[in-house]
């Protein structure tokens, strides 16, 4: 009985195999569509898994620090450190801009983070070169996707900063990689204008009768110095003590701070639901669709397969063949078509994943879940071919 | 026959079958969880690191000498450019006297006229007196007459009274005198103070010096107390700040690196003068003096960013690590040591670090141990682990 199968998958060796080719380069890029799927979502999981903090203290009435655009002043920590149940607090911003790299730009997320602390919330938590930043300016840890190597010097305005560490899979909720640099430098990247805007600054400053009295010198210093001083940061990162209840500590914080705090919890409902929702609703949404195209794609061909072999079948039936028989030969080589298939969707996938620009998680659990796919709609199609081949006359072998 | 053909056909299907099934194992096993973390380990050394701390400053003058006006008025002129070097009590520049000339010549004229009332009064009193000795030489002379009955009492008393008057007029007289020297004494110190007040509309350098800015120019009326010109002494020290949670250490006579901004690739040697006693509490920065051994000799302009590197005296042996190799797990700092290709987390408690990524380890390690340095992913217990030379970069 099993030889049936086996025979006839031999006989049009050089078919099945070419079918199988085509059917599991479709199965690969369905696969490759849910990686790029959970990438996106493991993006946004990963940079709040990153940063560290259990807490997240923002500008009030704002969805920051990534959702949102938010300010604080940066010794907020300082109050927030006092807090009951938080073990360490820590300042950080985050500035997505553009880098340059040699002749082209890089899209980065520019994080600036408390220097010499290790552990500390912000910082990363592993490195693959280089080492952690020691001065307290002009140093950065790049992510390797930046494409930097240690030595190199990145150029975020005004400043250069020498790369002397990498790090791995430190993305922003967009996938762009982040850059570390020291917090000093990053407040002024962030909020320091450039030199014409700071010279136009002053002379609209200057040219304002009211702050610049003749009567009273160093008026006019003290006002342009107020301006382009910077004490703002955007959220500060807080981490809890081990048993502390997040929940109460943001209560605490939001009433007697008057800021906004957000849990892991939160946070995440924030850049799943908010920041990346529409996104990976439309990927999500392709993905559907391809999965159903590609299973009706697997469904037709295995049905025209075995529409192609209804002669064949039809000797079987004149020769007396069981029923079972034909039926178990049919289902084989539908299932066997289909592994076939799988096996090179998911080699094919895994091969070309790296490949993307941007991350493309393959999860078990996804494989596992195609496979079933896979063999279920091998099966399903291979009854609706089983019901016409059991239909098929013997008479037709010799009509 | 039909064995035969069956045998032919093997060779086809495991030629397809064989490297599929290879290469699914091979991806299975090199992806996803299953995959190794690729890491590289290194072995914790005894050894010593020298500290360094790293401020940045700015380029700053010794001294700033800011000249200005004592009183309001208009600049009348500037004698020297920004950039010339100018010798104590040089001239630099003048206020506009305004009337100042016309109220010296007022002064100067009342000054004569009182030195002429002062004559006059003189000569009153030399008057007077001659006036009060004639009327006492005969209020004698009518007294003696008297005695004899020569004359008569009413004459004797008219000549007394004479000399009463006489002596009167002459007190009056030599207040008079006193008073005009008083007015002359006056007038001549006004006139004394407003020279002393002209001296003070020319602007005149304390030291030897740079100029080092025009904040006005001639023509602008100034206030009373605004700078008109920057002098600057040739001394230059920089201002520097650390930040206050990497700054143990720190003191006056330390060795430091100083590198200009507009120069990146040349160091000069230079020590911390001394560290400032009030710290600035909204920056969160520790501020200090550091001075050049040598001057440079073009010298950098002030207010030029410089960075300093103070290299602190080395510690004593002891374990040390790549701060690469922290990682935090389970609320806890510690690094991942490897034995017999298991990995462990070992909590540790962190020393002092060095600028080159060293981190001295007080205790939780011995030396000996090897503990992973970089890694592709954050370890758990449970990681499976592959150890490799290096992983990304050029000097992992």
């Amino acid at each position: 009985m099993i030889s049936l199968a086996r025979r006839d998958i031999l006989h049009s060796w050089g078919k099945f195999v070419l079918t199988g080719m085509g059917l599991g380069l479709l199965i690969g890029v369905t696969l490759t569509m849910g990686g790029v799927y959970r990438g996106m979502v493991d993006d946004a999981k990963v940079l709040l898994d990153n940063s560290g903090a259990d807490l997240w203290v923002v500008q009030r009435e704002t969805l920051g620090p990534y959702a949102e655009s938010s300010s604080i002043y940066d010794d907020a920590w300082r109050s927030v450190s006092g807090m009951p149940g938080v073990e360490t607090a820590a300042n950080v911003t985050y500035l997505t801009t553009q880098i340059r790299r040699g002749g082209e730009d890089v899209r980065a997320m520019v994080v600036g983070v408390s220097p010499g602390v290790p552990g500390a919330p912000g910082r990363p938590g592993y490195l693959i070169a280089g080492r952690h930043i020691a001065r307290s300016h002009y140093e950065a840890v790049a992510d390797e996707a930046t494409g930097f190597r240690p030595g190199d010097s990145i150029r975020i305005r005004r400043n250069s900063y020498t790369v002397v560490g990498l790090t791995r899979r430190m993305v922003s909720s967009g996938g762009d990689p982040m850059v570390f640099i020291p917090l000093k430098d990053a407040q002024e990247a962030q909020f320091l204008k450039d030199n014409d805007s700071i010279l136009q600054q002053r002379r609209r400053t200057a040219a304002n009768p009211s702050l610049n009295r003749p009567g009273v010198p160093g008026l006019l210093d003290g006002v342009i110095a107020s301006q382009s001083g910077n004490p703002y940061v955007n959220a500060v990162l807080v981490r809890l003590l081990p048993g502390a209840d997040p929940e109460g500590t943001a209560e605490h914080i939001r009433r007697w701070m008057r800021l906004e705090v957000y849990t892991r919890g939160q946070m995440e409902e924030i850049l799943l639901g908010k920041l990346i929702a529409t996104s990976s609703k439309q990927i999500g949404m392709f993905l559907v669709i391809l999965a159903i195209v590609s299973a009706a794609i697997v469904a037709f061909i295995i049905y025209t397969l075995t529409l192609g072999k209804i002669r064949e079948i039809a000797v079987l039936k004149l020769i007396g063949t069981r029923n079972r028989t034909i039926v178990g030969m049919i289902l084989q080589q539908a299932l066997a078509l289909g592994i076939l298939g799988f096996l090179i969707g998911k080699i094919s996938a895994t091969f070309w994943a790296p490949i993307f620009p941007k991350y493309v998680l393959l999860e078990v659990r996804d494989a596992v879940t195609g496979l079933g796919a896979v063999i279920v709609m091998c099966v399903l199609s291979s009854l609706l071919a089983i019901r016409v081949a059991m239909r098929v006359d013997p008479a037709e072998a010799i009509g | 026959m039909k064995k035969g053909s069956t045998r032919g056909r093997t060779l086809p299907i495991a030629a397809v079958l064989l490297p599929l099934g290879a290469l699914f194992v091979y991806v299975m096993m090199n992806s996803g969880p299953f995959a190794p973390v690729s890491v590289t380990v290194t072995e914790v050394r005894d050894r010593e690191i020298s500290p360094a701390l790293y401020g940045i400053g700015v380029v700053d003058s010794r001294a700033v000498h800011r000249i200005g006006a004592t009183s309001p008025g208009r600049l009348l002129r500037l004698d020297v450019h920004v950039g010339e070097r100018v010798a104590a009590g040089q001239t630099l520049g003048a206020m506009d006297p305004v009337d100042m000339k016309e109220r010296i010549e007022a002064q100067t004229a009342a000054v004569r006229r009182l030195k002429s009332v002062v004559a006059a009064a003189g000569a009153r009193v030399s008057e007077t007196a001659a006036r009060k000795e004639y009327a006492e030489t005969q209020a004698r002379r009518y007294e003696n007459l008297l005695k004899t009955k020569a004359v008569s009492v009413e004459a004797a008393d008219a000549k007394r009274q004479e000399r009463l008057v006489t002596a009167a007029a002459w007190s009056s007289a030599h207040a008079d005198a006193e008073a005009a020297r008083a007015e002359l004494a006056r007038s001549e110190a006004d006139l004394k103070a407003l020279l002393a007040r002209k001296d003070e509309l020319v602007l005149v350098s304390p030291v030897d010096g740079l100029v080092a800015s025009r904040e006005a120019e001639p023509g602008t009326t100034v206030v009373a107390g605004q700078t008109v010109l920057q002098v600057v002494e040739e001394a230059l020290w920089i201002s520097v700040r650390f930040d206050q949670a990497s700054a143990s250490g720190l003191g006056a006579g330390l060795p430091a690196d100083i590198v200009l901004r507009s120069r990146p690739d040349e160091i000069f040697p230079g020590s911390i003068l001394r560290i400032e006693p009030l710290a600035d509490a909204v920056t969160e920065e520790l501020l200090a003096k550091a001075v050049f051994e040598k001057t440079p000799s073009v010298l950098p302009p002030l207010g030029e960013l410089a960075e300093v590197t103070v290299r602190l005296p080395a510690l004593p042996e002891g374990p040390v690590v790549p701060d690469a190799s922290l990682q935090r797990f389970k609320g806890r700092v510690g690094v991942w040591t490897m034995e017999n290709g298991l990995i462990a987390f070992r909590p540790v408690t962190v020393g002092r670090r060095d600028l080159n990524g060293f981190v001295r380890i007080l205790e939780g390690l011995s030396g000996g141990e090897r503990v992973v340095v970089y890694s592709m992913k954050a370890l758990t217990p449970r990681s499976r682990v592959k150890v490799v030379e290096r992983l990304g970069g050029d000097d992992a």
